[in-house]
C-alpha cells in the first residue's frame, strides 16, 4: 500500500469516528434536536469508496449518512452544525441528521426514506450519459433497501442503460432491528447483481484496503462507459440505530464484540504499521490532527445562530438563482 | 395563428424545446420508436434518438426516482406517464422527493422536471385508467399542477415547465387531445397562475378543471338562450391558482358553481369554495355550490360511468337552480 494512500484513508476514517463520537456526546448534551444514526464501525466503506471520487461526481445517500457526507468533503462543522440546528449546517438547519446536503461539492442528500438514493443515482448517471460527462454517482444503501423495490427497479434500470453508478450496499446485517438473515431470501445482496446482467462484488466492509480496491475496479469500469457495478460491504454498526436508542433483544453483546474487535480504524493501523508503511508518528500526528479539529469544529458548530424563523418559507419554488 | 389539435400542438412544444435545449429527454413505455401511446412523441426519436427518447421498463417508481435524480444533476427529464393512475405508485418520489428537493438543499438543487399525461373519466376505461387526482397532487407544497385545455395553452404550459425550475405535473385530459383551436406563430409561453376567462357572462360564475370548462362553456350556451349569461372560468393551473380572477368574476356575478370531475370532498372545489367564503363574502348572493365526480372509484359500463360524472345537462340544471336561489 502506497503511504499517502494509507494515511489519506485513516485520516478520513478517524474523521468520521471522532466526529460520530463528538456528536454522540452531543446528543446527550441535548445539543442534537432530533435523530443521530452515527456510522460508527461502517467507516471503511464510505472512506474506500469516496477517495475514488472527484467533486463533481455525486453520491446520493440514506438516513445513516453522516460518514457519506465527511467522505465526500462536507466539514465536521457543517455536519454538526446541521445536527444542531443551526443556520451554519450543510443544509441551513432543514434537514438534520437524515437530510444532509451540500451538493457544491457533490454531497447530493442523505435522505429519511430508504431506498430512493438508488434511483436518483442511477439518474445522475443518466445525466452524464446524456451530457457527455466524465462523472460516476453513488449510491450509499443499507441492506434494508435492497429489499424494497427501489433497489430492484434501479439496478435493473441502470443496468439496461449501462450508466456510470456504483450501488454499494452497506449490510450491516440489520434493518434497525429486523436481521438481513431473516428478510432476504438470499443474504448475500451481491449475487442479486446475477439477475441484472452486472457485477456484483462481495467486499469485507471493515477492511479499508480491500474496499479502496474493490470501488477503485468499479468506479474505472463506470467511467470507462462499462454500466454499474454492485458492491456488497459486509459490515456492521457497532452503536445503537439511533443514539439513545434502546440497543438490546435483536443482537447479543457477543456479537457486537466480535465485531468491535474488528474495528476498521483498528485494522488499517496495525495493518500499515505492520507492514511499515506508516511509523507511529505519522498514525500520531493524524490523531492530534483530527482531535484539534474536531474539537474546534464542535464548538464553532454549538456557537453558531440559529436560523431565523422568517426563513421557514423560503425555497419551497425556484426563487432565481 | 395556425389551427392544431391539442395533441400536436403539446408535441411541437417539445420538439421545439428539444431543439433548443438539449438536457431535455423524455422517459415512458412506448414512447421511442413507437411515438407515444397518444403520439405524444411521434417522429421525435428519429430526430433525437434513443438517449433523448428513452423506453422504459414498466417501473414507475423507478423511473421517475431516476427522474428525480437526473433534474438534481442538471438534465431536464420529460416523464410521459400516459395515464395519472400509473404513477400513483411513484407517489413516495413524487411527494417526499421531487417536491421537497429544492427545500431540503435550501435552494441550492434545482428540479426542472415535468410530469405529463392523461387524466379523466370517459370511454368505458374503468377504474385504473381513468384517475384525475389534481386535488391530491395540488396539496404538496413544490409541486406546480396545470390542467391545460385548450391546444394554445398546452403549448404555452409545456413551454413555461420546459423552461422552468420547478417540478411540474401537467396533466391532459383525455377527451381534449383531439380538440382543434388556433395557436399563436411566434415563440410564445403561457404563465402558470393565470386563469382563462373561457365564456364572459354576468349572472354566474362557473369555475371548471380540464373537461369540466368544456362542459361548462357548452352549459353556458344552452342558458344563454334562456337569457342567463355564464361566466365560466378555466384557471389553468390548479397550483397555483387564480383565485383573484374567480374573486373578480364572483363580484361581479354574486354566484359561484364549481364544476370539476374529481372526488369532492378535500378537493378543489372545497379549497376554491374555503377562499371565496374567506375574501368574497360579502359579494355572495347565494351558497357556494360544487358539482363532482361522485366519491366512488370508476366503473366501466357506460350507463354506470356516465352516472358518476357531471354532464353538460346536469350542469346546465344545477346551474339555472343556482340563479334562481
Amino acid at each position: 500500500m502506497e503511504k499517502d494512500t494509507g494515511l489519506l484513508l485513516y485520516r478520513n476514517m478517524l474523521l468520521i469516528r471522532m466526529s460520530e463520537e463528538r456528536l454522540a456526546q452531543s446528543r446527550q448534551a441535548g445539543l442534537v434536536h432530533g435523530a443521530c444514526h452515527t456510522y460508527v464501525g461502517e467507516e471503511a466503506v464510505a472512506t474506500g469508496v469516496c477517495a475514488h471520487l472527484n467533486q463533481d461526481d455525486m453520491v446520493f445517500s440514506t438516513h445513516r449518512g453522516h460518514g457519506h457526507a465527511l467522505a465526500k468533503g462536507v466539514s465536521p462543522f457543517e455536519v454538526m452544525a446541521e445536527l444542531y440546528g443551526r443556520e451554519t449546517g450543510c443544509s441551513h438547519g432543514r434537514g438534520g441528521s437524515m437530510h444532509l446536503f451540500k451538493p457544491e461539492v457533490g454531497l447530493m442528500g442523505t435522505s429519511g426514506i430508504v431506498g430512493p438514493c438508488i434511483l436518483q443515482a442511477a439518474g445522475a448517471g443518466y445525466t452524464f450519459k446524456l451530457l457527455g460527462k466524465p462523472n460516476v454517482a453513488v449510491a450509499f444503501f443499507g441492506d434494508g433497501a435492497s429489499n424494497n423495490g427501489a433497489f430492484h427497479e434501479g439496478v435493473n434500470l441502470a443496468a439496461i442503460y449501462k450508466l456510470p453508478v456504483l450501488f454499494v450496499c452497506e449490510n450491516n446485517l440489520y434493518a434497525t432491528e429486523v436481521p438481513a438473515s431473516y428478510s432476504s431470501g438470499n443474504p448475500d445482496i451481491y449475487q442479486r447483481a446475477i439477475g441484472y446482467g452486472i457485477p456484483g462484488v462481495k467486499v469485507d466492509g471493515n477492511d479499508a484496503w480491500e474496499m479502496f480496491l474493490a470501488a477503485g475496479e468499479a468506479v474505472r469500469r463506470a467511467r470507462a462507459g462499462e454500466g454499474p457495478t454492485l458492491i456488497e460491504a459486509k459490515t456492521y454498526r457497532t452503536r445503537a440505530h439511533s443514539e439513545g436508542m434502546r440497543d438490546v433483544g435483536y443482537r447479543t453483546q457477543e456479537e457486537v464484540e466480535a465485531w468491535k474487535a474488528r474495528d476498521p480504524i483498528k485494522m488499517l493501523r496495525d495493518r500499515l504499521l505492520s507492514d511499515h508503511t506508516v511509523d507511529e508518528d505519522d498514525i500520531d500526528n493524524i490523531h492530534n490532527d483530527v482531535t484539534a479539529r474536531v474539537t474546534d469544529d464542535h464548538q464553532r458548530a454549538a456557537d453558531s445562530p440559529w436560523p431565523k424563523g422568517s426563513d421557514a418559507l423560503s425555497h419551497v419554488y425556484f426563487e432565481g438563482a | 395563428m395556425k389551427e392544431q389539435t391539442y395533441t400536436v400542438a403539446a408535441r411541437e412544444a417539445l420538439d421545439e424545446e428539444m431543439a433548443r435545449d438539449p438536457r431535455i429527454f423524455v422517459m415512458g413505455e412506448g414512447i421511442g420508436k413507437r411515438g407515444g401511446n397518444f403520439n405524444t412523441t411521434l417522429g421525435l426519436y428519429e430526430k433525437y434518438g434513443p438517449l433523448r427518447l428513452c423506453d422504459t421498463p414498466i417501473a414507475e417508481r423507478g423511473f421517475i426516482g431516476l427522474a428525480v435524480g437526473a433534474a438534481m444533476s442538471g438534465s431536464i427529464p420529460v416523464i410521459d406517464f400516459m395515464m395519472v393512475d400509473f404513477i400513483l405508485d411513484a407517489m413516495g418520489e413524487i411527494i417526499n422527493q421531487m417536491a421537497k428537493m429544492q427545500y431540503m438543499s435550501s435552494g441550492r438543487l434545482r428540479m426542472p422536471m415535468v410530469l405529463r399525461g392523461c387524466i379523466g373519466i370517459g370511454g368505458a376505461a374503468a377504474t385504473h385508467h381513468s384517475g384525475s387526482y389534481y386535488s391530491t397532487f395540488s396539496n404538496i407544497p413544490g409541486l406546480r399542477v396545470i390542467v391545460p385545455t385548450t391546444p394554445a395553452d398546452v403549448k404555452g404550459m409545456f413551454r413555461t415547465a420546459l423552461r422552468g425550475n420547478d417540478p411540474v405535473i401537467m396533466l391532459e385530459h383525455k377527451n381534449l387531445l383531439s380538440n382543434k383551436g388556433l395557436v399563436p406563430e411566434e415563440d410564445y409561453t403561457t404563465p402558470f397562475g393565470q386563469a382563462r376567462i373561457a365564456r364572459a357572462g354576468k349572472h354566474v360564475t362557473a369555475v371548471g378543471v380540464a373537461l369540466t370548462v368544456q362542459k361548462c362553456v357548452q352549459a353556458a350556451e344552452v342558458l344563454a338562450k334562456q337569457g342567463i349569461e355564464v361566466e365560466v372560468i378555466d384557471p389553468r393551473s390548479t397550483s397555483p391558482l387564480d383565485i383573484a380572477t374567480i374573486l373578480q368574476s364572483v363580484k361581479k356575478t354574486g354566484r359561484l358553481m364549481i364544476v370539476d370531475d374529481a372526488f369532492e370532498p378535500c378537493g378543489f372545489g372545497a379549497e376554491v369554495s374555503a377562499q371565496v367564503g374567506a375574501y368574497g363574502f360579502d359579494d355572495l348572493d347565494a351558497p357556494i355550490r360544487r358539482l363532482s365526480g361522485a366519491f366512488a372509484p370508476t366503473p366501466y359500463s357506460p350507463p354506470l360511468e356516465q352516472e358518476i360524472v357531471p354532464s353538460v345537462e346536469t350542469i346546465t340544471k344545477a346551474l339555472y337552480d343556482l340563479v334562481k336561489e
